[in-house]
């Protein structure tokens, strides 16, 4: 019984890992760890390179999200996009990162709550519009900000676009992780209302962003800190 | 009908573009193998199924061998000069946030209002990638407005993609080629290998243990594979079924729910997530590109937590 399962494919696994850890560069630890998943496995290199090309060209939809909106986003940025966001932002006497951070996390979560995923995203909300405000109110509350303190809130921007959206979206019943959730258990003889799986996030989606935003609250803390001394 | 498959021919054109524009930028200090990156890029869009699979994974390791190599640069970026682009965003004001808005809304209507339009019978989109191909008319609207906005042409909008590409360089690959790695892992049994190891070894006799187990199993899983979806049949044909179902009585509703939810928190954790951990730390500049991972390590942790707590209350609600 035990010998029925395969443990060697775990070396691609084992690949990756190590790949990271030893900050080596990621594309070529992927290539490693697919020819050593795939010697593992006993594939031919000819077999090897055929599901290594058909998953690729299948593949060919996951970057679009990132480069279809960039020619747009260039463009604009060209013509001082960024300046504009800044200047907006600057207006609001109120503003802090943290805040605007949340209250974005907030639109962002809630929108794709019901299914609007695509009022987001890193390349075409985060670079151009919320990282830069993000950092125009910090910089409006204390002037010119060090390079590490400005990398932080950009990463912080990042996150929590991330965040609204995973905590968002799956409470939204027509999403797809509910309809894979739904297909596995039915494999399984189980029949769950998508309804109720959509229902039983929520807690967890509330949770999500207490917690996140109390980090917000915490990356003005640290602002205010790092600001103080200098 | 306006399908993927034109979206795939527009962005080879760009990768084709990228290409050329660097092979003939001298300040460029590898024009010739970055050129070659984007080359391949371009023709595994362009040629896409029409490929042999056998060549179209080659060129795939040529990609990586290139870009692992350090083959892959950037000349250097050609912008406004700061006092123009200042300029110019005092003329066009809050004008210029109505392109950049204009992606969002469009997408939205395209994937609400449009998605049931007919033209002699046909569907104008393609049904079965909606959001992508709202996405990209939305993408081709934004740049009408944005060029017709500042008076530039679509040649210049293909220019500053080229200088956004070429700042995240092979960033831009890694997401591509971790989801063809996580194919290949399921492809090579790696899941049921995990699911083996998690289950035979770990005493589940506490109701407890199980939901932790299943919990951060669930996480583990995901910082592994990159992906909850391919964490999620595992761990709870594994766990959530045989063991928080079978013999605890959960909910399967709340065990689903709170499972892909710990799913999640392994995504925010793990750089095999490239597309929402490296990539925007490329995007963004940040010379640590585990940044945003480190940014959100802080929520994960915690919430994985809680998870493990909300699912242990509320697994026996009916």
């Amino acid at each position: 019984m035990q010998s029925a399962v395969n443990l060697w494919p775990l070396l691609g696994v084992a690949v990756v890992t190590l790949g990271f850890l030893l900050r080596a560069n990621p594309v070529l630890v992927v290539a490693a760890a697919c020819g050593v998943t795939g010697l593992a496995a006993a594939m031919p290199i000819v077999a090897l390179l055929e599901s290594l090309g058909t998953a690729f060209v299948k593949t060919r939809n996951l970057p679009l999200i990132l480069l279809l909106p960039l020619a747009a986003i260039g463009l604009l940025e060209r013509f001082g996009l960024r300046e504009r966001a800044q200047t907006a932002i600057a207006k609001v006497r109120s503003a802090t990162a943290g805040r605007l951070l949340i209250v974005y996390l907030f639109a962002r979560e809630t929108s794709a709550a019901v299914g609007l995923t695509s009022l987001g995203g890193q390349a075409s909300m985060v670079r151009p519009l919320v990282a830069p405000m993000a950092e125009a109110a910090a910089e409006t509350q204390y002037g010119s900000l060090p390079d590490p303190l400005r990398h932080r809130i950009r990463a912080m921007a990042a996150a929590t676009d991330n965040v609204g959206l995973f905590f968002g979206e799956d409470i939204f019943v027509a999403f797809g992780a509910i309809v894979l959730m739904q297909t596995i258990l039915q494999a399984e003889g189980i029949a769950v209302d998508p309804l109720h799986m959509a229902l039983w996030g929520i807690p967890t989606a509330i949770t999500a962003f207490i917690i996140h935003a109390w980090n917000l609250r915490r990356l003005d803390a640290h602002i205010r800190r790092e600001m103080g001394k200098a | 009908m306006i399908t993927l498959d034109h979206f795939y021919i527009l962005v080879g054109l760009l990768f084709a573009f990228v290409a050329v524009m660097n092979l003939r930028d001298a300040s460029n200090p590898r024009r010739y193998s970055t050129a070659l990156f984007w080359g391949l890029y371009a023709l595994l869009y362009l040629a896409g199924e029409r490929l042999p699979p056998s060549v179209a994974g080659a060129l795939m390791i040529a990609m990586a061998l290139v870009a692992g190599f350090k083959g892959v640069a950037a000349g250097t970026a050609r912008t406004l000069p700061e006092p123009e682009r200042r300029a110019s965003s005092e003329r066009l004001g809050n004008r210029l946030f109505i392109p950049a808005l204009l992606l969002p809304v469009v997408t939205m209507l395209c994937a609400t209002v449009f998605k049931d339009v007919h033209i002699g019978g046909m569907l104008v989109l393609d049904d079965k990638h909606q959001t992508l191909v709202s996405l990209g008319c939305a993408s081709v609207v934004a740049v009408a407005a944005a060029c017709w906005l500042t008076r530039s042409t679509p040649l210049q909008g293909m220019r500053e993609a080229r200088r956004l590409v070429d700042a995240m360089s092979w960033a831009v690959v890694l997401p591509h080629m971790l989801a063809v790695l996580g194919l290949l892992f399921s492809e090579a049994g790696v899941g049921k290998a995990v699911a083996h190891m998690t289950t035979s070894y770990i005493n589940m006799d506490s109701r407890f243990i199980a939901v932790a187990v299943f919990c951060i199993g669930m996480a583990l899983f995901t910082i592994v594979m990159g992906n909850g979806f391919a964490a999620f049949p595992v761990m709870a044909g594994g766990v959530g079924i045989p063991v928080l179902v079978g013999v605890y009585g959960a909910n399967p509703a709340v065990m689903a729910a709170i499972g892909m939810f710990s799913a999640y928190c392994g995504t925010l954790m793990t750089p095999m997530a490239a597309n929402f951990n490296i990539v925007p730390a490329a995007l963004l500049e940040l010379p640590d590109k585990n940044a945003v991972i480190r940014a959100q390590i802080p929520t994960a942790l915690p919430l994985l937590g809680a998870n493990v707590l909300l699912l242990y209350f509320l697994m026996n609600q009916p």
